[in-house]
């Protein structure tokens, strides 16, 4: 079947199987390769993307589902005016070690960012519970959204 | 209280030394640049999957692969007999179906005669896609006659199991290891007993013992184990991207393995979705793509998925271990003797040096000063994964310590005495380093009560113990839990270890350019480490060149020299002390290179960071970039020495180094739902020098959260049957943003003496030291009931068991 996903404001059409993963298409029809996969069972949010804006687990979507729909992928966090906040925020505060959650927990931290600009630590360990990290223990994850949220982007400031 | 002394900034703003700096890799990891095995593809590449038993233990009579080739879009099914008639000139064996471990015993790559345990490869299919692979395994059919398991390993040698090994001609479930011995032994056998028996004879001593069992469980990097393969059949070049923390190693044993000429394997390990000992081992999978590409003649891709990670690549512990500790009523330590089942599961697959067949386990006598220590280890098998060596275990020294560390809370439980002041009590004191402990270990260095003071001050521990009286007086139940622990890391001294005869010293190079700027090739392999970032502030700090002038080259065979890799925690002891020693030879040159140019004696000149000067004359004198200039020009240089500015070296450990740390944890439990709540975690832990304090600080939280983990989450359980009962994130659970607290961390330093710049390491300290430091606290939450231990996890249901006074065991799906 043909799909049209918007990603990262371009169009992607594709035949397909009907079975097609939401985060196979983004990988491997897109050639994204931003976003990961890691578990299956939508435990791990490593393939944790947009689609219309609300964060989604990718591995449990169907690239059908999206059909006409805006996907919004890490590779759309740096923009001309540079890194987004939470980019900076997960090197400031060493939010990261191998990578590999790294561009899931970005995208929910700016969902919960364009939410609540000022949220709570444990609004924030709430926001990224359903992803998990091997490396971090989460402590610097908190910090580094937390260092984003205190620096919000020039356009967050003028709105 | 830190030891990092000021350092001049570069012009980029980094420290032209050690200190904390950003990470260079972080700036490809947030635009979602990093650059993964499975983010990997080549032209024509196929895809693959393979087919895994569903029986623990059974005999294969047929396997009918017609269908599954039938399907649209298969290239081939490659089964174990097919792999039985590919011929194979190497030194381990004839054909592919079986493959070496790093243990000297064999594994099947697919299955031919039977199937050992859940999840072992049977049959692998390549396809045009990972779906169409996937189907295709439906379609093969396999004619399995199951044989009984062998799921308990207190059962394995009963006399009528059954026999797990017949390939290998066994009538038992026994372990031989390269030396001949069943059970391996360390320490003094007859000085423990005697003084065990005298303590039992002495009115003013105590004797304790405990069974204590460490459950299996898996280290599950976020990223799966995979590879891609391409065989060049014009060039005979075989190039491997792969999954390894180890690429140096892996390319040794697939020249072993398929009989391909090594410089003809380039294995290139890119960057690496965390590892924590996961991908230490060689599993078939790997094997498999390569032959698929010989097969196919294009580059073949395989990915394992999650559950196929868990249920089939190496596991980590399964130690049923029995302590017995003896002591004076005072409380000074006497003698431990510790007895061990080890579960290593179908196929002894343990990556550790050759000589260690428990790995590091002797190390068990811990940070306290007795003279009588003893243990024996017991190995057999079962029909489980194999593996053993995984986790962030420093080689089995998060067992040992677990196992030291709740049984002196068990002594300190039986003399009513608090658990603080028995450590204090007993602790290795200054002037004793070096140390050399009952089972032979030689501790470097270590300020270990002034670490636990610093700890004890952190946490306000008496203040903790007051406000736990208070608690229990109104019917609430806080704990807390204490653990010291030292670990030996850096394997290793290359006279007393080797994998598969692969001695474990690393080899380095560093070249300045002309202009000053430098590359610093490594053989470690980081998995999230940073070695980008920390290996550049070595040589900055021994060479003055700014952090951001030097480039780290890592992961890949073809541009680095041979090394044994990144586990045990040995990167920074072993490789961090090559990156310096290779700094200080280029040092060395440059004063040479400089006294040429100055007109002047070598002896002449004295150094300051980045720069030689004549001594008494500081404005005259040349910086390492002049150097590097004149080193690729006309100068004319003494005879014997050479041009360019560059050298290579190789660094043999002379002893591990020995990090250690005290970590206090405080938990609240519901004694009616059995829930822990972690509610602050004090770690201090002294490493010797830091390189990046940041990152130091960013490994220990990780590992905090690991031990969180194992002991109150995870767990790879059995039933009976032999089904693994752990195998999605589903059933393993692993700790999230809710379950860690916000960690305290603390420091001191005592640098390693026998180290170049004094580091000791610190990548596994806190998957180490932290499990006991749990336990210990949930136990001390609940001991009003009269619980002296419980098993990990301390899940609510079996927090709530042991409440009750019916504890069961963990490892099994049984009462």
């Amino acid at each position: 079947m043909q799909v049209t996903i918007t990603i990262n404001g371009e169009q992607v059409t594709r035949d397909v199987e009907p079975r097609t993963l939401l985060v196979h298409f983004v990988r491997e029809d897109a050639g994204l390769r931003g976003t990961h996969w890691g578990c299956d069972t939508s435990n791990c949010g490593a393939c944790t993307l947009w689609v219309d804006g609300q964060a989604v687990k990718s591995c449990t979507v169907l690239a059908a589902q999206a059909d006409g729909h805006e996907v919004t992928t890490v590779e759309a966090l740096e923009t001309a005016d540079g890194l987004d906040p939470v980019q900076q925020g997960f090197i400031e505060c060493h939010g990261l070690q191998c990578g590999f959650c790294t561009p899931g927990m970005m995208m929910t931290a700016r969902w919960l960012l364009d939410h609540n600009p000022n949220p709570s630590e444990e609004e924030i360990r709430e926001a990224i519970s359903g992803q998990i990290c091997r490396c971090t223990g989460y402590k610097n994850i908190v910090e580094a959204i937390q260092w984003a949220a205190e620096h919000p982007k020039t356009s967050e400031v003028n709105a | 209280m830190t030891a990092i002394e000021e350092v001049p900034l570069s012009p980029a703003g980094n420290p032209i030394g050690f200190g904390n700096m950003k990470r260079v890799e972080d700036q490809r990891f947030v635009r979602g640049q990093g650059n993964y095995v499975d983010d990997v593809n080549l032209p024509g590449m196929l895809h693959s999957a393979i087919l895994r038993s569903p029986f623990a233990h059974a005999k294969i009579n047929s396997i009918d692969t017609s269908a599954a080739e039938a399907l649209p879009g298969v290239v081939a099914v490659i089964t174990g007999k097919i792999l039985e008639g590919i011929p194979r000139p190497s030194l381990l064996g004839d054909n592919f179906a079986w493959m070496p471990t790093l243990s000297y015993d064999t594994q099947a790559v697919l299955a031919t005669d039977k199937v050992r345990f859940q999840g072992q490869e049977v049959a692998f299919v390549i396809a045009t896609s990972r779906y169409i692979a996937k189907d295709a395994l439906e379609l093969i059919d396999v004619d399995y006659e199951p044989l009984p398991p062998v799921m308990d390993a207190k059962k394995a040698m009963d006399p009528d199991a059954a026999v797990i090994r017949d390939d290998k001609g066994q009538t038992d479930n026994s372990i031989t290891d390269v030396h001949g011995h069943k059970s391996w032994e360390s320490g003094n056998a007859i000085g423990t007993a005697e003084a065990i028996a005298k303590a039992e004879a002495d009115p003013d001593c105590v004797v304790v013992t405990q069974d204590v069992m460490y459950p299996r469980v898996h280290p599950s990097p976020m990223e799966t184990c995979g590879s891609v393969a391409y065989l060049d059949k014009v060039t005979g070049q075989l190039t491997l991207y792969t999954t390894s923390q180890a690429p140096h190693a892996h390319r040794t044993v697939y020249a072993m393995v398929a009989g391909l000429p090594e410089h003809k394997i380039r294995v290139i390990s890119p960057d690496v979705g965390g590892g924590f000992g996961n991908k230490v081992g060689v599993y078939p999978g790997y094997v498999l793509s390569i032959v698929g590409s010989i097969v196919t003649g294009k580059p073949v891709k395989w990915i394992e998925d999650r559950n196929e990670n868990l249920v089939s690549t190496s596991f980590a512990r399964d130690y049923h271990m029995k302590g017995t500790i003896a002591a004076t009523k005072e409380g000074k330590i006497l003698a431990v003797d510790v007895d061990v089942l080890a579960d290593h599961g179908a196929f002894n697959g343990v990556a550790q040096p050759t000589n260690y067949p428990a790995g590091f386990f002797h190390i068990f006598s811990g940070s306290y000063d007795y003279p009588n220590a003893h243990c024996k280890v017991t190995p057999v098998y079962t029909n489980k994964a194999p593996g053993g060596v995984a986790y962030a275990c420093s080689f089995r020294i998060t067992e040992a310590v677990y196992l030291i560390e709740r049984l002196v809370d068990c002594l300190a439980a039986e003399l009513g005495m608090d658990p603080a002041e028995l450590r204090l009590k007993n602790l290795l004191r200054p002037e004793q380093f070096p140390y050399t402990s009952p089972t032979g270990w030689v501790y470097d260095s270590g300020q270990y009560e002034k670490t636990m003071r610093v700890a004890l001050e952190m946490a306000g521990y008496d203040e903790l113990r007051r406000e736990q009286a208070e608690k229990r007086a109104r019917g609430e139940y806080m704990g807390i839990g204490i653990s010291f622990f030292t670990e030996g890391v850096g394997a290793g001294p290359r006279k007393d270890m080797d994998i598969l005869g692969l001695g474990m010293a690393d080899g380095i190079e560093l070249r300045v350019h002309p202009t000053g700027k430098a590359v610093l090739r490594l053989s470690v392999q980081s998995q999230g480490q940073a070695h980008e970032t920390t290996y550049a502030q070595i040589v900055a700090h021994e060479l003055g060149i700014p952090p951001e002038d030097i480039e780290v080259v890592h992961g890949d065979t073809d541009q680095t020299p041979f090394g044994l890799g990144t586990y045990g925690s040995r990167s920074t002891p072993v490789s961090g002390a090559a990156a310096a020693v290779v700094s200080r030879k280029v040092k060395d040159k440059a004063r040479i290179i400089a006294a040429a140019a100055l007109e002047c004696s070598p002896d002449d000149l004295e150094w300051e960071l980045g720069r030689w000067f004549v001594k008494g004359d500081k404005e005259r004198g040349k910086t390492i970039q002049d150097i590097a200039l004149l080193s690729h020009g006309s100068l004319e240089l003494p005879e014997g020495v050479e041009g360019h500015l560059e050298a290579m070296t190789v660094y043999n450990p002379p002893n591990l180094t020995y990090p250690y740390g005290c970590y206090i944890c405080v938990v609240d439990v519901d004694p009616g739902t059995g829930q822990v709540k972690v509610r602050r975690f004090i770690a201090v832990d002294d490493c010797g020098t830091r390189i990046n304090p940041m990152i130091v600080e960013g490994q220990v939280h990780g590992g905090l959260a690991d031990g969180i983990g194992m002991a109150l989450m995870e767990l790879i359980a059995f039933d009976e049957d032999g089904n693994c009962l752990g195998g999605s994130f589903m059933d393993y659970l692993l700790p999230t943003s809710m379950e860690c607290p916000d960690y305290e961390l603390g420091e001191t330093v005592t640098p390693s003496p026998h180290h170049p710049i004094g580091a000791k390491g610190v990548g596994e300290s806190a998957t180490v030291g932290s499990p006991p430091a749990v336990v210990n606290a949930v136990i001390d939450a609940i001991s009003p009931f009269g619980v002296r231990h419980a098993d990990m996890p301390l899940t609510p249901a079996n927090v709530w068991r042991a409440i009750q006074g019916r504890p069961v065991r963990v490892d099994m799906a049984v009462e």
